[in-house]
């Protein structure tokens, strides 16, 4: 018996040894990270070259599993989080500010938040297939006005970030009006899914002629497939801004590796490989260095963005006049 | 004695699995959250559906089921499994399926189209309706078609002889075996229609088709409203419990006494007329249930070149834990066929799979890393919700035996032992081939709590689908699906057939 518990004990202590020599830095991501066409594995092979560490993803939902897990989470950073939960995981305390030097972004408006650092960005679009439709709405105006039978998909705002972000576009671009805009949008709206994926999945089945997905979606089939027929409809109105953002854990037991990989994210190694890891564009990387597929995407001149105080303030009313306008 | 300590434990395994999860994020949260008026909303509808869902597919699966048992011809039996398939699929892929065949760019509006006849719209309360039906409809045939199986040769020959027309036949037979079946089998589906989430939300058509699912979705990964989750949790268990005691105060009990096991000839419905009807409701199901299947097969085709190690390591996962559920549930639903069994274990389909995976994680977490657990807890999961089905094909049959051998066994001072290795397994063996078969199948297909205990290195075949088409990678998730598809549906064959070696069926 004795020898057993010893066997045991110095088990423990080689594998603690072993642990010791390689520290495991823990991120937390989203589950489309890691899947072999993620950006996850690119992540993780850049980081491990530079840093004498074992990088591990946890993928799953990030801020609740977080929040349940409170400060005994085993995470040390975590990837992948948008401005819609900042505020709830600014309030937790949880997270400690990144202290990246902000000055390399490139984003298409000012970001000083000093917890959450953006790694890529996109914007809300209604995406086409110029096979199907020669002239897209020119306009958010010309779409409301467009004949109903144009059939379109989008995401439920309860349950999908991207519907969360249409939800918030409309009401950027038409305030009180918004309800209204819903009303006018409601018979062309074919239905609204629980995320983005089954929506997309119906745009490349041919059941719908337009997708709210990104300004960022056709760059795939332009560099992926060699397919230029995907384009996103720009409105003048301008497009709401979505990012992704890193950010360390307070209580994270690897605080050097950790600030290593938030640096890391504004890097150029990490930033040359985002945009085709993850279909968005790079946080912090001119224009002309993005991958030629990228550098033909329309975007948008104007970009519309609440802070995150001014969202949770307009969140509920604005999926409340949605879910008003669409029951009618 | 011994079984029934084994029962009292199995019982309270169940309720401890059920309850306690909810327990869990009620504490956490404080105390229950109070319900909005969209909440209610959420309730009538979720209510509205699942009552026409059930419906429909109970009743639909009267002459379905009915053709099924009393026609012979080649390749039944592939049929009979082939039928079963909608209800194993998992909901992308089964909604995409039904999007081809039903949607505006699909086959039959294709078909209407060169017709010059208006097009249908899938989308609303029926596409609802219609996507519950699809998944529930073999269900049902399965569970009359099993009960029709079972009725001794003898009855069918004794009618025969006695020239019972078709009234007479329907109320000596037919008539008392609905009455035995059918609310069960309404009730399961009802519960299961009760939970139904991302079919309400694609083809509802929008905000209009929420479910009770969606609100407490949004309450868990949204806005972490920890206290209208369990809110809503106890309400969708609340309903579910209801619908059981409804079912169980309408179900009747009569058996059909004991028979000889031969193969059951059919006297009754040899005119062409009959011949006509059961042939038409024959195809009409083939049709409504194989071609969505059979567009979700061709889709995925050309993927199932594109599928990575990735993706064949999360097949051999999702094996894995579909055989330690299915062990695991048989083990679990034989001590508890019975009544009051099946009425402890109704709640566990109705429980959100979300509130479930948040109160296991709560539950494991001061215990061991919840990222090892990953597989074990999905496996777990998983034997705890196919246990309704599990029990719903089972009980029937289970009760039968002891009412028909119960005084055997008496006479005969047959010990526990015996009367488990003559009797008992023997006699259970179709209905527990057909049970083990569903379970391994619904587990293959679950997604369920896996999103807290996620590890990249453990992914189950779902969960690599939805990776796979969150990364544009549209082709190869069909390969995937296919590929799912391919492995849920031989499991159930396997398990099934194995239930029936020696049947002539």
């Amino acid at each position: 018996m004795r020898s057993l518990t010893f066997t045991v004990a110095a088990g423990c202590l080689s594998a603690g040894l072993a642990m010791a020599e390689t520290p495991v830095l823990t991120v937390y991501a989203p589950d489309y990270f890691v899947s072999e066409w993620g950006p996850g594995p690119k992540i993780e092979e850049l980081f491990e070259a530079r840093c004498a560490c074992d990088l591990q993803f946890k993928p799953g939902d990030l801020l609740p599993r977080i929040l349940l897990e409170g400060d005994r989470t085993e995470a040390d950073v975590v990837i992948g989080l948008n401005t819609d939960v900042t505020k709830k995981a600014r309030e937790s305390g949880l997270f400690a500010p990144h202290g990246v030097d902000l000055s390399p972004l490139t984003l298409p408006l000012e970001w000083t938040d000093e917890v959450f650092l953006p790694f890529n960005y996109g914007h809300t679009a209604f995406v086409y297939d110029t096979t199907r439709i020669d002239t897209p709405p020119a306009s958010f105006d010309a779409l409301l006005d467009a004949p109903d039978d144009l059939r379109l998909v989008i995401q439920d705002p309860r349950s999908s970030i991207s519907g969360l972000a249409l939800v918030l576009w409309v009401q950027a671009v038409y305030g009180d009006g918004a309800e209204a805009a819903w009303d006018k949008l409601a018979p062309k709206i074919v239905t609204a899914t629980k995320g983005w994926s089954e929506s997309y999945g119906m745009f490349t089945d041919g059941e719908v002629d337009m997708v709210l997905s990104y300004t960022t979606s056709p760059a795939y089939h332009i560099i992926a497939e060699g397919d230029e027929t995907k384009k996103a409809a720009i409105f003048p109105e301008g497009h709401y801004f979505m990012v992704e953002l890193a950010a360390k854990l307070a209580g994270t037991d690897q605080p050097e590796l950790a600030d290593q990989f938030m640096s890391f994210v504004l890097s150029e190694d990490f930033q040359g490989m985002i945009a085709t890891g993850n279909w968005s564009i790079p946080a912090a990387l001119s224009q002309d260095k993005w991958p030629e597929g990228f550098q033909k995407l329309d975007l948008p001149e104007k970009v519309l963005f609440y802070t995150e105080d001014e969202a949770a303030e307009l969140r509920a009313e604005a999926v409340e006049a949605w879910r008003r306008a669409l029951s009618r | 004695m011994a079984a029934r300590a084994l029962a009292v434990s199995a019982a309270l395994a169940l309720a401890f699995l059920t309850l306690g999860p909810v327990a869990v994020v009620l504490a956490r949260a404080g105390g229950f959250a109070t319900l909005g008026p969209g909440d209610w909303q959420a309730v009538r509808f979720t209510l509205w559906q699942a009552l026409l869902s059930a419906s429909f597919s109970v009743v639909l699966a009267v002459p379905v089921a009915k053709a099924l048992a009393r026609r012979r011809f080649v390749g039944r039996a592939l049929l009979v499994t082939l039928l079963g398939a909608p209800f194993i699929l998992p909901v992308i892929v089964a909604v995409m399926g039904l999007i081809a065949v039903f949607g505006q760019a699909g086959l039959v509006n294709a078909g209407l189209t060169a017709l010059g006849l208006p097009t249908i719209d899938i989308y609303g309360v029926h596409g609802v309706v219609l996507a519950h039906v699809f998944f529930n409809l073999p269900l049902a045939v399965r569970m009359l078609f099993s009960a029709w199986q079972a009725v001794p040769a003898e009855h069918f020959r004794l009618a025969a002889s006695l020239g019972l027309g078709v009234q007479a036949q329907w109320r000596v037979i037919d008539g008392p075996l609905m009455v035995r079946v059918l609310p069960g089998a309404f009730t399961v589906i009802f519960v299961i229609c009760l939970t139904s989430f991302a079919v309400a939300l694609t083809l509802g058509g929008g905000p209009r088709a929420t479910t009770v699912e969606l609100a407490i979705y949004q309450a868990m990964r949204f806005e972490f409203d920890l206290g209208r989750a369990a809110a809503l949790a106890v309400l969708q268990l609340a309903l579910a419990l209801a619908a059981g005691l409804v079912a169980l105060r309408v179900s009747g009990q009569s058996g059909f006494g004991a028979g000889r096991d031969r193969e059951v000839p059919r006297w009754d419905g040899q005119g062409a007329l009959p011949r006509l009807w059961d042939g038409a409701w024959i195809l009409l199901a083939a049709l409504f249930l194989l071609v969505p299947l059979l567009t979700a097969v061709m889709r995925g085709v050309p993927g199932l070149l594109l599928l990575g190690p990735d993706t064949l390591r999360a097949a051999g996962h999702s094996l894995m834990v579909a055989l330690g559920s299915t062990a695991l549930c048989m083990a679990w639903a034989l001590p508890l066929a019975s009544r009051r069994g099946e009425l402890l274990a109704l709640p566990a389909i109705a429980i959100s799979p979300l509130v479930l995976g948040t109160g296991l994680f709560l539950i494991v977490r001061p215990f061991m890393n919840p990222f090892d657990m990953a597989l074990p807890v999905t496996g777990l999961v998983n034997a705890l919700m196919a246990l309704p089905f599990a029990l719903r094909i089972l009980r029937p049959e289970a009760e039968t035996v002891v009412r028909d051998y119960g005084r055997l066994r008496t006479t005969l001072r047959m010990t526990p032992l015996a009367w488990l290795r003559l009797v008992w397994l023997p006699r259970l063996r179709r209905p527990m081939g057909f049970a083990a078969g569903l379970t391994a199948a619904l587990a293959m297909g679950d997604l369920g709590v896996i999103a807290l205990f996620a590890d990249p290195d453990r992914t189950t075949l779902p969960l690599q689908v939805y990776r796979l088409m969150g990364s544009y990678q549209m082709e190869a998730a069909a390969g995937a699906a296919l590929l799912l598809l391919m492995l849920s549906l031989s499991l159930f064959w396997l398990f099934d057939r194995g239930g029936r070696v020696n049947a002539a069926t």
